[in-house]
């Protein structure tokens, strides 16, 4: 009964062609709009907040400020500036510290491999810098390790792009760098990052060191930043609020003194992004929603005009028998059938779309696009719905019709 | 098999009532040919319609076979119309994007009859109208004789215990009406009860029993 009652549907929607084509255009448009939208959306999402973390997870970068509010019987407007112990002191009065890091940074510096010269960016840190601010080295080379620092070794990472300027396309790993005519042994090259956010320059454009081996060379006595993580990310805020305590009390500011320390603390702009991409995703799915009830509306116009069309028919049909819940049913069914249709080539249509896009060279701008099965199952979830709500009206009519009445129109 | 007493049937159209039958009182015997002949808005087509249990009088008592249709819902009316009415229509009215064999099928699929019974049923059915070499083609493909043999046979199709046929030759050239009135009184010498309505006073000559409806009341 079911399956005769398909081919006979089938065969109704055929005599339509055009509008059964329109109406499921209506539908397969919606549905590859919602998918594209939501994929596009989560897709920018998961590539900003990768991109952001380029330069570091729940990081807290800290420089050395003015004083805004006179204190201990200083003026205000004092320019502070970290000295060289500074790291190690925080380390021992912070205990919620997980790990941290000076940074000194020296800029346009000269870079001499093989007659070839450019000027770079140095950067002096902790080994402790590179899990902190992702610093993952390609196959085959590392990051500054403890021995390098106790030994004080002429070592050198690199940013990948400093070694595309200076080594051309060959491996850098091993090679000498003379940097201001001193040689240095290049003992790893970072990989290819997406990086969003920085200070001092991208990190593919850098060369980092060894704090003791910069210090014995270049004798510094600041420190140009911090780099600091708490040992459980929840804890960020007090570990910066002991942070500031613990440095007015050495450079004797007010606790309260906003200026004299500002913290770059990346775990606020996370929260930022993520509230912000969630309303992002919210609106992308109301567009994508909005064009499926336009779609809906197309579907409820097309079972009206059949409806319309084939009132003596089932006037016929009534007459020879059939129960209004065997019309209500046929035009469900019909309905459903062509939602159905237009569904799942909009949901093909979708994936080949978001096949090809992945083709493009666009991965900078949104990402890679992955279809979530949990965006499929809610667009087929609102889809049936919209169906449902859409095909019910015609089919009531159509088995609500006075058989009497039908038969003669 | 049919017994109609008092009937009136009044239409509310807005301001105006519109009393189409004014107390019929009919009886029809199983293997009666009655012919109900009038001019057009006699009230035959609403007669026609109560007979085949697609409208209920205003008024006045209609059994058949001993059921009172008074009290009847919605769906027993259809499974009555499926299995004891058969309607035979002016213009046909084929599905016209059905072959005549899934035409006549449709009341057996209304049914639930299963599919071996119903192949059994069509094409005997179809064979006995003389249509077995043209089963598989759409209506549009038939002349308007043959339209209408599809169109009796599935009347017939569920062994029905009355043919109802509204002017059946009304839309046929003067050859084909006189072959379908044959082929209706071969049907009614094989034990068949069949009404039908017509404005040609000749029908009559055919058939058992007539009644000739004026204003809504039958002239005898």
């Amino acid at each position: 009964m079911l399956l005769k009652n398909l081919r006979m549907i089938f065969r109704e929607l055929s005599k339509q062609k055009l509008r059964t084509i329109l109406t499921l255009f209506g539908i397969f448009w919606g549905t590859t709009s919602v998918i594209l939208l939501l994929t596009f959306g989560m897709a920018v999402k998961s590539r900003t907040s990768k991109t952001m973390h380029g330069m570091g997870e729940a990081i807290c970068v800290i420089w050395s400020g003015k004083t805004s509010i006179s204190y201990g019987g200083f003026p205000k407007g004092r320019q502070l500036s970290f000295f060289n112990g500074d790291a190690e002191y925080l380390r021992q009065q912070v205990p919620l510290i997980g790990e941290i890091s000076p940074q000194y940074a020296r800029y346009d510096v000269p870079v001499n491999v093989n007659g070839k010269k450019q000027n770079f960016t140095i950067n002096a840190v902790w080994p402790e810098f590179q899990d902190m601010r992702n610093m993952v080295p390609r196959e085959g080379s590392r990051f500054i390790s403890p021995l390098d620092m106790e030994e004080r070794r002429r070592v050198v990472f690199i940013g990948n792009e400093v070694e595309k300027t200076m080594f051309g396309s060959e491996d850098a790993v091993g090679k000498l760098m003379y940097i201001d005519a001193l040689p240095y042994r290049v003992i790893g090259v970072i990989v290819e990052k997406q990086q969003d956010g920085s200070y001092n320059g991208q990190d593919k454009n850098a060369i980092f060191m060894p704090t003791t081996t910069y210090l014995g060379i270049y004798g510094d006595r600041y420190i140009d930043n911090l780099v600091a993580r708490a040992k459980d990310v929840h804890k960020t805020p007090q570990m910066k609020a002991a942070i500031v305590t613990a440095m007015a009390k050495k450079y004797r500011f007010s606790p309260e003194d906003t200026q004299a320390l500002p913290i770059w603390d990346t775990t606020e702009y996370d929260q930022f992004l993520s509230t912000f991409f969630n309303g992002f995703t919210i609106f992308l799915g109301v567009v994508g929603v909005m064009t499926l009830i336009v779609g809906g509306i197309g579907v409820a116009n097309i079972m009206y005009v059949i409806v319309e069309e084939r009132t003596s028919e089932i006037g016929v049909k009534r007459a020879i028998g059939a129960k209004k819940r065997v019309i209500l049913s046929q035009y469900l069914i019909e309905t459903f059938f062509i939602s159905m249709v237009g569904t799942i080539s909009g949901f093909l249509f979708a994936v080949l779309l978001i096949v090809i896009i992945n083709q493009a060279p666009i991965e900078d701008f949104v990402g890679v696009l992955i279809l979530k099965p949990s965006i499929a199952i809610i667009t087929i979830i609102i889809i049936s719905m919209i169906t449902l709500i859409a095909g019910w009206g015609p089919a009531k009519r159509a088995a609500t019709l006075d058989p009497v009445v039908a038969i003669n129109s | 098999m049919i017994k109609m007493e008092k009937i009136r049937k009044v239409y509310n159209t807005g301001k105006i009532e519109v009393e189409a039958l004014r107390g019929i009182d009919l009886h029809i015997r199983k293997g009666d040919f009655l012919t109900v002949i009038g001019p057009s808005g006699s009230g035959k087509s609403t007669l026609m319609n109560i007979i085949g249990c697609l409208d209920k009088p205003t008024s006045g008592d209609f059994t058949l076979n001993g059921r009172n249709i008074k009290q009847m819902d919605d769906n027993t009316l259809s499974e009555l119309r499926n299995k004891e009415i058969g309607f035979v229509f002016q213009n046909f009215n084929l599905l016209p994007y059905a072959s005549a064999y899934e035409n006549v099928e449709m009341p057996l699929l209304f049914a639930g009859v299963g599919g071996k019974k119903r192949r059994e049923r069509v094409t005997s059915i179809l064979t006995r109208v003389g249509l077995a070499d043209r089963m598989h083609h759409r209506p549009n493909e038939l002349s308007g004789g043959q339209k209408q043999r599809v169109a009796i046979a599935r009347a017939l199709v569920n062994s029905p215990s009355i043919v109802l046929a509204d002017e059946p030759t009304g839309n046929l050239d003067s050859q084909s009406g006189q072959e379908i009135m044959e082929l209706f009184v071969e049907l009614w010498q094989d034990g068949n009860t069949i009404v039908m309505i017509t404005h040609d006073p000749r029908a009559k000559d055919y058939t058992n029993n007539f009644i000739t409806l004026t204003d809504g009341m039958i002239q005898s």
